[in-house]
């Protein structure tokens, strides 16, 4: 619609159906290593991934006899071969101990198998030998790492990276995103270049690195020619963002899971939910996924007069006339009708849910964060929303966006509001303001200099060990946010008494109606444009460094004109949005680019602080 | 009275544009119901022979499996094998860990001049030159490699352990051989070995040197806590908080323990016990009001519990309590004594007041509570109570730490009539968000009035088509069309009336 292709000659995307296929074999594969009659117990969050990549009959085909949700209670199967397709994690190993042990008590022979996704844990494995059922039991990994979610974005399908790495500073997924790249170099490299910011993805680099040292090269065209890797602490502030892009907007209201999302009656104007695929197949969402909401109304409505004159067609055909229709048109038309009522009905719904929360006013309220405006009535703004008791987690957002944006929050402030947020939400959540603490995610401002001087006095009075714990105490301090400074650099957030017409976006800013550039995709530009980090030393700095940027020795200069040195791939460590891949599509329009991205999961407000959430036992 | 057409242009202000809002509608929402209508029509020729499903579901429904074979040849095909080249440049990931130890009991501390670089070079002796098909290395499981277990150097026994194969770490006995196994197992980013290699030096070590070495090695610490807090070593975890002097966080560790206990008396002994924690003087405060709400709670949910059943207490017949209060923080808690307890002298554990003290609750909070509570019970003696303010001379205001817009927000969410509404509408300040709150909630005259107040000719002239016609307001606002000079010289007092 609006801003369809600015530029033509776009290349095209390579085509990642392949790696279900890959990853669909290795499952059959794997499954025929226990062969014979077998039931099998899928860990709740594989169930989605896995309906992407097989379905019942291929299991079935494969001896699959029962399918069981694994919910750590006591099992039923009467199957003497029981298999377990699970995530590396310590508690449902230690169930599926117990299941095994309850069984010799009871002097019952089973096989069991365990299926590890993607890989195994040595944690794990001590647990099986702990617990006295190692070699009992069989294990394998199912390297399945990467699912393709559309034409252009590809999930690692782990939520817990990001809890585990930036919370716990546990690197256990560092390799598996260094694999997961190592597939993707093997079946669509050899990549010319490598761009990237943030420890993560200086770990995960060198993992790739390592791996491909270690394995086989083949050579083919490349399809994909260049990488970024970026990983989630660089920017946390358009992640908190509400989304106000179609795409993103649903998955705030509806939350997309996989690629798919569950409409309720309201939407379908019917009794029953219904689960609606969402992706470039469907030819309504197609058009209206990357829009400003507010042009989404328009399009449907337009949309829906065409259909209108479509149907209307068949008045006054004769029978061959009509005939010709019902064969070649109707099917189509019926189509799409369907989709059109559908997402009719779903910004309908999210009309009525926006209405009703004074949505306008809360983006009001973020707008003046990123500017820095009226910050005084944004506090009392976000007071209102604590003492009223309104969404546990949308306060904590406004909380979180305050102080990033702010550098932290004035002591006085901190107190007052985090006083303020326990008496309405919970005392418990204590334990969460911990966790955003030490994520640098909500913090009180120190006096700057006091510190460094402090710091630095400390450092020369007293001996190693000790400085390194302070260093460690200050280590909050060092992930200053420095927005206001990046903003001001990188122009993130345009003058505001400028017009913008959503309808015509000039920049990435229209996916935050024209108030904010996200940071991450403001990088990602800025680096392309430079191929490098030259001349963004200040803010890089500011980001806390960890930039890289490096060549393949391979790859000719015949292959560096090919259209694969427009397809980028980029990977965040730690989660994307929808807003985001939106504005990298966006992105890629006006520069002739396509993007592919490669997320550990897909985010939002929500999931990233409901992460950290630790309110609970 | 004859004016002439220029003095009445001058008169009246333009309307101002609209841009889209998410609060908007009228337009936009409307366009929407259009459209949804337009589709809806055509759904009974869609539903003619409605015979597949063209929008794609997801269910474990059948379609043939991908052959296995195909995609074998299809990878095998392309494998060929080329000439290695380093291809791709290391970085420096400067981890801390660099400094891989400065206790002084390591090893390591013996190679510090010596560059990393060089463990690189076991990758090609170990890369074995056989010719093996890409597409069966992806498929195969790593368990099923047997490689011989030898004598692996250190670098080399973290590679294997990268590549899932089988390593013995019995050779490393001595503490500098296990430390030096660490710190290449952190220097290798890779989680997964880290943890490996600190279950084996737990096993093998000593908890006092082993929290001693990890004092120094901050990655691998952080490694060893989650993987306590894994497998819920609650015990071993203190005591190493203890040994690094993190007593804050010991202290949360410690009171997170009660989010699993069930059974209110004893959480609340729990609660009690945890005051004493090393929390800062902050937070302990809000551990010990954790505690005096459980206290409290336990009994009021006690008394209450027995008035409800007990059948005689007119509040508890009426509006039969949902849920219990027991765990719920301590607004819900006001809510709750504002709504069932309201007029309670301040003596007693429930009354609303003797929470706002006990608790410093800010008059706002406290405000927006007792507004919520009262107007759920449509109270309104109450609410307009909580208003209502003398000055000296004796005069009643109407007075509020909430703005008006979100005092008619809650009213409204609380299905207050539009009498009630109106008188709230009437007290906002902006004149654009009275108007639009007053459209939402029919408040007629407040409408009509603001745009006599903003000479909004072509709003009220809008507004005209919008009222019953020949009602009151009708002709108030003709009048007020025909005659608007007279009315000028008034308009501006009008915002007073409200004060009185």
């Amino acid at each position: 619609m609006a801003h369809s292709a600015r530029r033509r000659d776009c290349p095209e995307l390579p085509d990642f159906s392949l790696l279900k296929r890959l990853a669909r074999d290795q499952l059959i594969y794997l499954l025929e290593q226990l062969p014979g009659k077998k039931d099998l117990f899928i860990e709740a969050d594989l169930m989605s991934p896995l309906d992407r990549i097989a379905n019942v009959s291929t299991l079935k085909q494969h001896e699959v006899d029962k399918l069981y949700k694994v919910e750590h209670k006591p099992v039923v199967s009467t199957s003497d071969q029981l298999c377990f397709l699970i995530r590396p994690r310590i508690q449902t190993v230690k169930w599926i101990c117990d299941v095994a042990n309850a069984d010799k008590a009871a002097g019952k022979f089973r096989r069991y198998k365990i299926i590890f996704t993607p890989q195994k844990f040595y944690a794990c494995e001590a647990v099986l030998e702990e617990q006295g059922i190692f070699g009992d039991v069989t294990t394998d990994e199912w390297a399945f790492n990467l699912l393709p979610l559309d034409d252009d974005i590809i999930s690692l399908e782990l939520p817990e990276f990001f809890r585990d790495n930036f919370l716990a500073g546990d690197q256990r997924w560092v390799r598996t995103a260094g694999s997961a790249l190592h597939l993707l170099h093997s079946l669509y490299g050899p990549f010319s270049k490598i761009y990237g910011i943030g420890r993560c993805s200086k770990m995960a680099y060198e993992s790739w690195r390592e791996q491909v040292e270690e394995g086989e090269q083949r050579t083919h065209q490349a399809e994909i020619g260049k990488v970024f890797l970026i990983d989630r602490d660089v920017d946390f502030v358009t992640p908190l963002c509400s989304q106000v892009v179609y795409e993103g907007l649903v998955d705030d209201i509806f939350r997309i899971k996989c690629g798919c999302v569950e409409f309720g009656p309201e939407v379908t104007s019917s009794d029953k939910s219904m689960k609606v695929m969402l992706n470039s197949q469907d030819k309504v969402f197609n058009e209206i996924r990357n829009e400003h909401f507010s042009n989404v109304f328009g399009f449907l409505s337009q949309k829906a007069r065409n259909l209108q004159t479509a149907y209307d067609k068949r008045r006054g055909m004769d029978i061959k006339q009509m005939k010709t229709f019902v064969s070649e048109e109707l099917k189509g038309l019926k189509q799409e009708h369907r989709l059109l009522s559908l997402h009719i009905g779903a910004s309908e719904s999210i009309m009525k849910k926006k209405t009703k929360q004074d949505f306008q006013e809360l983006l009001k309220t973020e707008h003046s964060l990123l500017e820095g405006f009226e910050i005084r009535e944004c506090i009392s703004f976000i007071e209102e929303h604590i003492n009223r008791q309104v969404s546990m987690i949308e306060s904590l957002r406004l909380l979180c966006l305050l102080s990033i944006t702010e550098n932290g929050l004035l002591p006085k402030d901190f107190r007052s509001l985090k006083a303020q947020y326990l008496q309405s939400y919970g005392v418990d959540h204590l334990l969460t303001f911990a966790n955003l603490r030490q994520l640098g995610l909500l913090v009180e401002q120190q006096p700057g200099e006091t510190l460094t001087v402090m710091e630095s006095k400390v450092g020369k009075l007293v001996n190693d060990k000790t400085a390194g714990k302070l260093t460690d105490a200050f280590s909050s301090l060092a992930k200053k946010s420095n927005f206001r400074a990046l903003s001001r650099k990188l122009n993130l957030v345009p003058k505001s008494d400028e017009e913008y017409d959503l309808r015509v976006p000039r920049d990435m800013a229209y996916i935050f109606s024209g108030a904010y550039v996200p940071l991450s995709c403001k990088l990602i530009e800025q680096v392309l444009d430079r191929d490098g980090w030259t001349g963004l030393e200040e803010v890089t700095r500011l980001l806390n460094g960890h930039e890289f940027a490096v060549s393949g020795s391979t790859g000719g200069d015949s292959k560096t004109k090919s259209d694969a040195q427009r397809i980028i791939l980029v990977m965040f460590l730690g989660g994307c949005t929808f807003s985001e891949i939106s504005a990298l599509r966006f992105l890629g329009r006006e520069r002739g680019y396509k993007f592919i991205v490669v997320t550990t999961a897909i985010t939002n407000s929500s999931r990233l602080l409901e992460a950290l959430l630790d309110n609970h036992a | 009275m004859m004016k002439s057409k220029a003095d009445e242009e001058e008169y009246w202000n333009s309307s101002k544009f609209k841009a889209f809002t998410f609060d908007d509608e009228d337009d936009e929402f409307s366009r929407l119901k259009e459209s949804k209508q337009a589709v809806n029509n055509i759904r009974r020729l869609v539903e003619e022979d409605d015979d597949e499903d063209d929008v794609e579901k997801v269910s474990w429904s059948g379609e043939p499996v991908g052959s296995i074979s195909w995609s074998v040849r299809e990878t095998a095909a392309s494998n060929q094998k080329t000439d290695r080249e380093p291809a791709f440049p290391k970085i420096n990931t400067d981890t801390p860990t660099i400094s891989k130890s400065n206790s002084g009991y390591s090893l390591s501390s013996l190679f510090k001049g010596k560059s990393r670089g060089s463990f690189q070079t076991f990758n090609d002796s170990l890369s074995d030159s056989s010719v093996r098909l890409y597409a069966p290395e992806l498929r195969k499981p790593k368990s099923e490699y047997k490689d011989y277990v030898s004598d692996w150097s250190p670098e080399e026994t973290v590679q294997r352990m990268q590549q899932g194969k089988v390593v013995s770490l019995e050779k490393f006995r001595s503490l500098q051989d296990k430390l030096l196994l660490l710190d290449i197992a952190v220097s290798a980013h890779d989680g997964n070995v880290i943890t490996a290699v600190l279950i084996y030096l737990k096993r093998t070590l000593s908890k006092e040197v082993l929290f001693r070495e990890l004092e120094s090695r901050q990655i691998a610490l952080r490694h060893f806590i989650h993987y306590l807090t894994e497998t819920r070593d609650q015990r071993l975890l203190l005591e190493l908080l203890r040994a690094l002097c993190r007593t804050e966080d010991m202290a949360l560790l410690q009171y997170k323990e009660h989010l699993s206990i069930a059974d209110e008396n004893k959480r609340r002994d729990f609660l009690k016990s945890c005051l004493s924690l090393p929390f800062s003087a902050e937070d302990s405060a809000h551990v010990q009001d954790h505690y005096t709400v459980l206290e409290r709670q336990i009994i009021i949910e006690a008394t209450d519990r027995q008035a409800e059943r007990g059948g005689k207490v007119e509040i508890f017949q009426k509006f039969p309590r949902r849920a219990s209060i027991l765990n719920m923080p301590l607004i819900t808690t006001l809510y709750y004594c504002s709504f069932y307890h309201y007029t309670e002298p301040e003596g007693t554990y429930s009354s609303p007041l003797n929470i706002r003290q006990t608790f410093k609750i800010s008059e706002k909070q406290y405000f927006v509570t007792a507004l919520a509570a009262r107007a759920k019970l449509k109270a309104w003696s109450d609410v307009d109570a909580l208003f209502t303010s003398r000055n000296w001379l004796g005069f009643t205001r109407k007075k509020s730490p909430l703005s008006f817009q979100r005092v008619v927000d809650i009213l409204q969410k609380n299905s207050a009539p539009t009498q009630v509404l109106q008188d709230y509408v009437a007290l906002v300040d902006d004149a654009d968000v009275r108007i639009s709150l007053a459209q939402k909630h029919k408040c007629h005259d407040i409408i009509i009035n603001t745009y006599r107040d903003l000479k909004d000719r072509q709003m009220l002239l809008g507004y005209r088509g919008k009222v019953e016609r020949g009602s009151v307001e009708e002709r108030k606002i003709d009048e007020l069309l025909n005659n608007p000079v007279r009315k000028k010289r008034r308009g501006h007092l009008h915002r007073l009336h409200h004060v009185t």
